[in-house]
């Protein structure tokens, strides 16, 4: 036994970068996927919007955590392979985060008029360009403040990454509590850096949504 | 590429339903918890004195901006120093009610607040008591705006749940653990929880949409 020192508080804030580059991992892939299904959940085809709603509703009805399991746990015994943790972690944040993330900005494409794509199709815009000319930019107005939402979400979740041993920030928390025998100071600390990472986040979320709220 | 083997799974059904109950019981006491809490909060926040109303502004800010699981730790971990001894159980329904709670809070709040002042001075116009205007003319409408939030809740605390599996609680994935430990079925074990999960999920949605319907049938007024 011995005492919280300034290297265990180093050693949270070392794990800290993999929280976030946990959430850039799971934003860079997660973004542009959540980017199709949102798409597809909104098209014209029928088939195209029953198979992103499929998907959708699975991936929001079960567990962050189960996803987790499933991808790190399931698959490598499933396909045989070995698996990096980050990998398997990766997967499941990608994942999780273009089944929120395509929900959310489905809202936003459909808050836009549908008056507003037939214009742009009166103008002679094909499809592709009445999207990023037209509806894109509204539908990015609308859904920013409940994205900025989602990633204080995703922060959050990144902490069940160290269920299955991936040292971010939670886990170092819990390496270094079990180390230390203090885990109301270690779990207070971490607690704090989740919290001054999210809290600005929040409170930009918040005043998005009055400026948008005022705005209409 | 492995073959597929559920069999060797449903040998722990018993397993399974053991630990579907538990998922139940915990969603369904840490939601009565948080419910508590967010009723009392809500009624706090809206007509308490300035201090209690800040501490309560603080109380969700901490809870919505933290991990849970990190609530569950400090719960679980650190209550026991305070001469509080609780079972995971125990400790996972209250950490996960204050979790609860805190978003009852802004969701009740919220709905209560969507009901115009107009209307309560309308109603004690019309002779109706304090409570009777909160019971006839409140809480109706409110209760219908906030029933598709509540509802969305009480879902993410059904699947944040599984969270109680780290301080061991008795749960689907404790289950799933143990079978895992005993079957080496791995992509089996989770496909089969996460599909119980899905499974309760469109369960409650369905009867959450049955219900709001029965419930609400007066048309939206403007």
């Amino acid at each position: 036994m011995r005492t919280f020192v300034l290297a265990d508080l180093l050693s949270l804030f070392i794990a800290l970068q993999w929280t976030v580059a946990l959430v850039i991992i799971a934003l860079g892939f997660g973004g542009p996927l959540a980017l199709v299904l949102a798409l597809m959940r909104t098209s014209g085809r029928r088939a195209l919007r029953w198979t992103a709603a499929a998907i959708l509703q699975v991936v929001q009805g079960v567990p962050l955590l189960g996803l987790l399991m499933f991808f790190y746990f399931g698959m490598p015994v499933f396909l045989g392979v070995e698996m990096a943790p980050l990998v398997a972690v990766g997967i499941a944040m990608t994942v999780y985060t273009a089944s929120f993330l395509g929900d959310i900005w489905r809202g936003g494409i459909e808050a836009v008029k549908h008056e507003q794509w037939e214009a742009a199709a009166c103008l002679g815009l094909s499809t592709w360009h009445q999207f990023l000319y037209v509806v894109a930019p509204q539908a990015f107005r609308m859904a920013l403040p409940p994205t900025v939402g989602f990633l204080v979400q995703l922060i959050k979740g990144t902490s069940l990454a160290s269920v299955v041993g991936f040292v971010e920030l939670a886990r170092a928390g819990q390496i270094a509590s079990a180390a230390t025998f203090q885990p109301l100071l270690v779990y207070s600390i971490v607690a704090a850096i989740y919290f001054a990472l999210c809290l600005p986040l929040t409170l930009w979320a918040r005043s998005l949504e009055a400026r948008l709220n005022a705005a209409r | 590429m492995q073959s597929l083997n559920f069999q060797q799974i449903w040998r722990y059904q018993d397993h399974l339903i053991d630990g579907t109950l538990h998922t139940l019981l915990l969603t369904l006491a840490a939601a009565l918890i948080g419910t508590a809490i967010g009723l009392a909060g809500a009624a706090a926040v809206r007509s308490g004195p300035r201090p209690v109303r800040w501490t309560i502004r603080g109380y969700i800010e901490l809870i919505r901006n933290t991990p849970s699981l990190i609530q569950l730790f400090i719960v679980f971990f650190v209550l026991p120093n305070f001469g509080l001894r609780l079972n995971s159980f125990e400790a996972a329904a209250i950490a996960l009610g204050l979790y609860f709670g805190a978003y009852s809070i802004e969701i009740i709040r919220a709905g209560l607040d969507s009901i115009p002042g107009s209307q309560m001075e309308a109603g004690q116009c019309l002779g109706l008591t304090r409570w009777q205007v909160f019971r006839h003319v409140v809480l109706p409408p409110a209760l219908r705006n906030v029933y598709p939030a509540f509802t969305g809740q009480f879902v993410l605390l059904l699947l944040g749940t599984s969270l109680a599996s780290q301080i061991s609680a008795e749960e689907l994935f404790h289950a799933g653990g143990f079978i895992e430990s005993r079957t080496y079925r791995s992509f089996e074990v989770y496909a089969v929880i996460c599909g119980i999960y899905f499974a309760l999920v469109m369960a409650f949605k369905l009867l959450f949409a049955a219900v709001g319907r029965l419930a609400f049938r007066w048309p939206v007024g403007r």
